[in-house]
């Protein structure tokens, strides 16, 4: 990533070797990689080429374990610059790295909002100096995401935005969401929407049904995620533009997107680890940690999630990271913020689904890698020869206990603290350097 | 039966015995309001501190004057007045209460679940005297203790809760105590004013007022609070009183004898008319004066003096 660790890469090979590689679409069997220059050299067994006992190759044993291109979360929020107390970009990325991923998109509700080159350059360049994950910056869609005039959206993408976004805080102008996707179309962006309806949340912090009217209370209606699942939709049909749907929670906004993609309209999907893994009981006693928007639903809205994941209705999985700080999170339940850390669980509780049945292996990690690197347009989620070097090793049995306090985030904002999952990150590379070693 | 908690936060949470033990310990201690001096030293050298951070003048009133004629030291604490202002949490504000001694610490706050996050946090007995739109706990007692006085048992009763269901602490504890005690609960609103799934409470939903007084023994008239009228919620006061309004000519759909109740303040000639609100079916004023017997029952079990 910076210069000197190029360079250090450069001159070395590394031999990851006894694994089983899934390059999804192209490799799932046992096989070894070879890394040289930061890039993937060879993957196969045995290697074609031969290697000398040269000093400078490090042999890295992943026996039993699954050798993937490096996760690619195509939402996060990295808070800085701004709120650097709740995370850095350095704090981060490394809690990317260690949960596995390589690849990181920053939404850019940040303070000062990501709107403007200078911004979108600062994050580019804290990104490196970090030296862990790679950092794509998402701008803003409209100035300081008021929904009101279009950012400056060619000089953010020529700054090194790879979408654009008002995440949290949603374009609830139609015609001002419809003139974004028409002016994003010269550059070639993608277009995210944070779907809600305003109006209808009305103060909303939990699902609304049957568990926040035992708790007296304001709930967010699912239709508040829908009317504007389906607004976006006829507007994807209407400018001939893609709409990227960001952490798609109920059922009928993967019934609307399904039919949306039966006819040809050009939409994609995400989903979050913690709307197909947990429901709106989790809020039951109170808990801050659960709460997050959209909320957590019904155990039929759960399932329809996994099922929209199993027919590619939702092409990908993202974290929605979204770390808060202590005091934030000890707010009385309404007064607290909306979201939770999740680099370092997501890669769990997908193998999860995986362990469930749910999804195979490969499709997992699909959803994980490839997927999110094609709709975003980026660089990486691939092993193929001459690709950058961008790894994760991971144990898809190991059993642990989920403890915040070993987070590399600044935050512990989770509510699966002490939930024992199944698989384990071991190393992360990052053009062909380790940025995270969990042996 | 022996009472072993340490903080009353919701009716939901109490047995069925747990509710008659409180229901008795008041009949007991209501004799104390009649005496020429209104005091027993059950709680003597003990604190109570009323911890309002919303404004509340007779539910605060009625606390201190339990805690009064137990003989324990009361301080009144309203946040909106003090360091609140200044950013303190519910949590730290809490603890520095504790830490003047306080045994028993009575919260209303606007955040449902406030009481059950300020529990967890200190080792004071916490009352709830209403969180946001959840429970008011000690409001249902008192309900059901002024019922059970005025018709010698609960279970069988068909009780008609009217109003804002959706924003009302009173009505969710109410339904709660109700149906745990044996009585049909009905709930009749414009559906505005009613949460999803409220049948999953255990009421039977009502639209009309008129066929949810069909037959009832007793009429539990909830507030209209005007503040909400701009959400979108109703027309207006005027078309509201039209259709909700308990006038004489309503009253008489009720079964004869029906009582009616209202946890005040009253707004007269909007949902309840003063022809009404005055006559001898009215128990308003049966439901002050039990307040303070069953909060004075309370305090007593909380503070481990049974």
């Amino acid at each position: 990533m910076n210069n000197e660790s190029s360079k250090q890469a450069e001159c070395s090979i590394i031999h990851i070797r006894g694994g089983i590689v899934i390059d999804p679409g192209h490799i799932n069997r046992r096989a070894d990689v070879l890394i040289q220059d930061g890039k993937i050299l060879e993957v196969g067994y045995p290697l074609k080429q031969t290697l000398k006992e040269d000093a400078s190759a490090t042999i890295l044993d992943a026996k039993g374990w699954i050798i993937a291109p490096g996760l690619v979360d195509l939402h996060c929020h990295l808070r800085e610059p701004g709120f650097e107390y709740k995370e850095t970009i350095a704090t981060g990325s490394a809690s990317a790295v260690a949960g596995g991923f390589t690849s990181i998109c920053a939404m850019p509700n940040t303070q000062p909002v990501n709107d403007n080159a200078a911004i979108t350059q600062f994050i580019v360049t804290k990104g490196k100096e970090a030296g862990k994950a790679r950092v794509f910056p998402i701008g803003a869609i409209t100035k300081n995401s008021d929904g009101e005039e279009l950012a400056n959206i060619g000089e953010l993408v020529g700054a090194g935005c790879v979408a654009i976004s008002d995440d949290g805080r949603p374009v609830m102008n139609s015609l001002v969401m419809r003139r974004a996707l028409e002016y994003a179309k010269a550059f070639g962006v993608p277009v995210v929407d944070h779907c809600e309806d305003l109006h209808l949340t009305d103060g909303g912090c939990m699902n609304e049904g049957v568990v926040s009217t035992e708790l007296g209370m304001p709930g967010i209606p699912d239709a508040s995620e829908e009317v504007m699942v389906a607004r976006n939709l006829a507007l994807a049909d209407l400018t001939g533009v893609c709409v990227h749907l960001a952490h798609l929670s109920t059922a009928r906004s993967v019934e609307l997107v399904r039919h949306a993609k039966a006819q040809g309209l050009p939409v994609s999907a995400e989903v979050c680890p913690h709307h197909f893994s947990i429901t709106e009981e989790a809020v039951r006693g109170y808990k801050a940690n659960a709460k997050m928007n959209p909320p957590l639903r019904t155990d039929e809205d759960m399932q329809a999630l996994r099922q929209g994941l199993v027919d590619g209705t939702i092409d990908v999985i993202a974290t929605d990271h979204a770390p808060h700080a202590l005091q934030e999170k000890q707010l009385e339940f309404d007064a607290a913020p909306f979201g939770i850390v999740g680099f370092e669980t997501a890669l769990p509780l997908t193998l999860g689904l995986v362990h469930d049945g749910v999804l195979s292996l490969e499709q997992a990690v699909d959803k994980l890698t490839r997927a999110p690197a094609r709709l975003f347009h980026l660089p990486v989620g691939s092993l193929a020869p001459g690709s950058l070097a961008d790894v994760v090793i991971f144990d898809p049995e190991e059993e642990w206990v989920v403890d915040p306090e070993q987070f590399q985030s600044k935050s512990r904002n989770t509510p699966f603290g002490g939930l024992t999952v199944k698989g384990k990150v071991k190393m992360t590379l990052v053009d062909g350097r380790v940025v995270y070693d969990g042996r | 039966m022996t009472w072993k908690r340490k903080d009353l936060l919701t009716i939901g949470e109490l047995s069925v015995e747990e509710i008659e033990l409180i229901l008795t310990t008041a009949e007991s201690l209501k004799e104390v309001g009649g005496r020429d001096i209104k005091k027993v030293p059950a709680l003597r050298g003990k604190t109570v501190v009323n911890l309002f951070f919303e404004p509340s003048t007779r539910t605060r009133t009625s606390f201190e004057l339990a805690a009064k004629r137990l003989s324990a030291d009361v301080i009144n604490f309203s946040p909106s007045t003090s360091s609140v202002v200044k950013g303190e949490t519910l949590i730290d504000t809490a603890r520095n209460i504790e830490s003047m001694q306080a045994d028993i610490i009575v919260l209303r706050h606007g955040s449902p679940g406030a009481a059950d996050h300020l529990a967890r946090f200190v080792r004071s007995s916490v009352i709830n005297a209403g969180d946001g739109w959840h429970e008011h706990p000690t409001q249902a007692l008192l309900d059901v203790y002024t019922i059970k006085e005025q018709k010698k048992q609960i279970e069988g009763l068909t009780v008609v809760i009217v109003g804002d269901v959706a924003h009302s602490r009173v009505a969710r504890s109410n339904i709660a105590a109700l149906t745990k005690l044996g009585a049909e609960v009905r709930v009749v609103a414009p559906p505005t004013m009613l949460p999803l799934f409220v049948e999953r409470l255990g009421a039977k939903v009502y639209y009309r007022f008129d066929e949810a007084l069909n037959g009832v023994d007793v009429i539990m008239m909830l507030r209209l609070q005007r503040e909400r009228l701009g959400r979108a919620l109703l027309p207006s006061t005027r078309e509201y009183a039209t259709l909700f309004c308990l006038t004489p000519e309503r009253l008489q759909l009720a079964k004869p004898g029906a009582i009616v109740m209202h946890p005040g303040p009253l707004n007269r000639g909007v949902e309840i008319s003063p022809a009404v609100a005055d006559s001898s079916a009215a128990v308003i004023l049966d439901q002050v004066s039990n307040g303070v017997s069953v909060r004075m029952a309370l305090m007593y079990l909380l503070s481990g003096s049974a």
